[in-house]
């Protein structure tokens, strides 16, 4: 390495952004079908968002999966078989660790090293410019192609609420556990999983709590009988009556207060938390309204109620955040909303790809994983064989949105991403086939 | 069925069981690939770690015999296997013997192996069964109507092995073969291309030339053969012979 930038040509190599969860699987499927691969991480050790040792983890000391294991795993390297069904965090980082070390992938990943800038070279390959997160060292090296997984959800976004708050307020990318809401009384903002499961830790440890949501969602249990929910939802049947299975699971919980959700089930990802609806019920956990201003010691609510919170902890969400390239790119508008076929490809460079860019209704990875088995086969084959390549993505812009992508779904920015995952993976299976027989 | 929407496994996985592993590590790891034996009907990781194992280790490899969890079908000991391979440090080798081999043709539908070893492999059924009539009807044809399976020391071994030593063999093997086993389902697709060698005798009595031909055309090659040894290559005088040939074959490709 060096101090001075120096352009170095990597060839037919691929740069792979980012060694959490989406990147480790790169990574491998690229190296699978033969492509040298360089991946650079910001951080000093693998895992992502799920390495509670990085910075940026927003994972806190009682997160566990809300899928269950079949559909969370990599499909080619299963989970312990006698691992609970829903595996704390801490388990699935040490499952991405021996994943990494399995098939031999830190070999390929240079830690500590950030990119800062990939630009086109013109001919399809990009120009990376990787600083040591260090400080001092920088230098560019020519690839490929670049392949993105830098995840989504490390960059908090917190709402713009009017007026001043005597109290702490924090976003729960900063909550790390339990011990800061003993006997406080806290309002937690937001009523996506992240909500729940800290709205729920509130009741155990707090004085007081408040929950407040916007709109209504479907609040799942992780059990139905003796079974993961998430596995009788998968149970063969048609589609109604896989509805109405769910439906059965589902709390009610408009009776405690809490908004009726606008959608149907299945057009938005379920929240699953089986203890929410018991602390509400218990009174543990008061259901407000959306927040309207702060006044000092009170935090104001839509209703016109005025509460008194020590803590306000905004469960709000992330944003993408792709700083290191033109957003034209990605084709990003103007609210930071990247615009991808199939949420992978950019739809004008055919050497720039996107892994992980999903929400789906279960575990990530597997999608993760055939994303980019789909992405290491276009690569190959548009190296190989450009005519039949430029059939492929022909035949690829002809694909109804409708067909992946929810769009009838929350139009807020949690539900940018959201997809099916079973109609979601059998496009990806349909692109496989037209890219059959590529090695 | 389709390798990517698996409602069968989202929806009913197999319940997790135990597993008996035996290995044989060698002194200095070199970083090389583990191997994971897999049995066939009948026996259990001990066949393997009679002579194979301890060698495989002397040669450097990481060596481990799986026996995958007594009357589960081929679905649960393919889940056993792919199991036990993605609890290994590194990718592993795996290698099947009769009926393991059909096991393990399954497994690379999920998991990708390094390499793979279909050693005699029982993959077709059917040809089995008509080898193992001609060859032990009086053993055979009780097993048909959901009897046990009563081998002859012909059958499975060749001339070479001293008598005593395969009636002691005998002793330990015992099958009742499931139904599915004479099924000709698709084998998957092996997940991420690995080489795949096929190796067996062709005075094997339970696999015929013929099938090993078939098997080894199957994943692109040529069988690797051992005249005069029988089914069990692993417990014969020769035993050392083929397995030495398999380490050289992977020693090429890796």
């Amino acid at each position: 390495m060096q101090d001075s930038p120096d352009l170095g040509d990597r060839g037919g190599a691929v740069c792979v952004i980012g060694a959490g969860a989406s990147g480790l699987t790169a990574i491998k499927n690229l190296r699978e079908l033969g492509f040298a691969v360089d991946c650079y991480e910001r951080e000093t050790s693998v895992g992502g968002a799920w390495n509670w040792r990085h910075d940026r983890s927003p994972v806190s000391a009682g997160t566990h999966l809300v899928t269950s294991r079949p559909l969370t795993e990599f499909p080619d390297f299963p989970m312990p078989d006698h691992w609970p069904d829903y595996p704390h965090h801490s388990r699935v980082l040490e499952y991405l660790e021996r994943y990494a070390k399995h098939f031999g992938l830190t070999d390929h990943i240079w830690y500590g090293m950030e990119v800062v800038s990939v630009v086109p070279a013109g001919d399809g390959r990009w120009d990376v410019t990787i600083n040591s997160t260090g400080g001092g060292s920088s230098r560019v090296q020519r690839y490929a192609a670049v392949v993105i997984a830098n995840g989504h959800n490390w960059s908090p976004v917190s709402p713009e609420i009017p007026g001043d708050f005597s109290g702490q307020v924090i976003h729960a990318a900063g909550y790390k556990d339990p011990s800061r809401l003993r006997d406080r009384r806290v309002l937690v903002i937001g009523g996506g999983n992240t909500g729940c499961d800290i709205v729920v830790e509130a009741a155990q440890h707090a004085e007081r709590v408040w929950h407040s949501t916007r709109r209504g969602y479907w609040y799942g249990p992780k059990y139905l009988g003796d079974r993961p929910a998430d596995q009788v939802r998968h149970r063969k049947g048609p589609a109604w009556l896989r509805q109405r299975r769910y439906r059965r699971g589902v709390a009610d919980l408009t009776r405690w207060g809490v908004p009726a959700p606008e959608h149907a089930p299945s057009e938005s990802h379920p929240v699953v938390n089986g203890l929410l609806p018991e602390y509400l019920r218990h009174g543990r956990i008061e259901a407000v309204p959306d927040v309207s201003r702060y006044d000092g010691k009170a935090v104001e609510l839509t209703d016109g109620r005025r509460i008194e919170p020590h803590l306000v902890i905004t469960a709000t969400g992330y944003r993408p955040r792709f700083d290191f390239l033109a957003p034209e790119l990605l084709d990003i508008d103007e609210r930071g909303r990247p615009d991808l076929h199939l949420h992978v490809f950019a739809r004008k460079h055919p050497t720039l790809a996107v892994v992980g860019l999903v929400q789906p209704d279960a575990g990530l990875f597997p999608l993760a994983h055939w994303q980019s088995v789909a992405v290491a086969r276009w690569l190959r084959l548009h190296g190989t064989d450009p005519e039949r390549a430029t059939a492929v993505q022909r035949e690829e812009s002809q694909r109804p949105l409708a067909s992946w992508s929810r769009r009838r779904v929350v139009p807020t920015r949690r539900h940018w991403f959201e997809v099916d995952h079973v109609d979601y993976l059998r496009t990806v299976e349909s692109l496989l086939s037209r890219l059959e027989g590529v090695k | 069925m389709s390798e990517i929407l698996r409602f069968e496994d989202w929806a009913e996985p197999v319940p997790p069981a135990e597993r008996e592993v035996v290995s044989k590590l060698p002194e200095a790891d070199e970083g090389r690939p583990p191997l994971l034996f897999v049995p066939g009907l009948g026996h259990g990781g001990w066949a393997f770690a009679e002579h194979w194992l301890g060698h495989v280790a002397a040669r450097g490899f990481p060596a481990h015999a799986v026996t995958p969890r007594p009357g589960g079908d081929l679905r649960a000991q393919a889940h056993d296997v792919v199991q036990v391979a993605a609890s290994l440090p590194r990718q592993a080798v795996l290698i099947g013997h009769g009926t393991g081999a059909r096991v393990v043709a399954r497994a690379l539908g999920r998991y990708p192996a390094r390499a793979a070893v279909l050693v005699a492999p029982v993959l077709d059924g059917w040809a089995a069964l008509g080898a193992a009539l001609r060859s032990n009807p009086a053993g055979t044809v009780p097993a048909l109507a959901g009897g046990r399976l009563r081998f002859s020391a012909r059958q499975l071994f060749g001339a070479n092995v001293p008598g005593e030593e395969a009636t002691a063999h005998l002793e330990r093997i015992g099958a009742r073969p499931r139904a599915e086993l004479f099924g000709r389902a698709d084998l998957p697709e092996p997940v991420g291309g690995p080489p795949v060698l096929v190796a067996g005798s062709p005075d094997d009595r339970v696999v015929p030339r013929a099938a090993l031909d078939r098997a080894a055309a199957r994943y692109g090659g040529a069988p690797l053969l051992f005249p005069g040894m029988g089914h069990y290559l692993m417990l014969e005088p020769s035993w050392a012979e083929p397995i030495d040939a398999v380490l050289d074959w992977l020693l090429k490709e890796l």
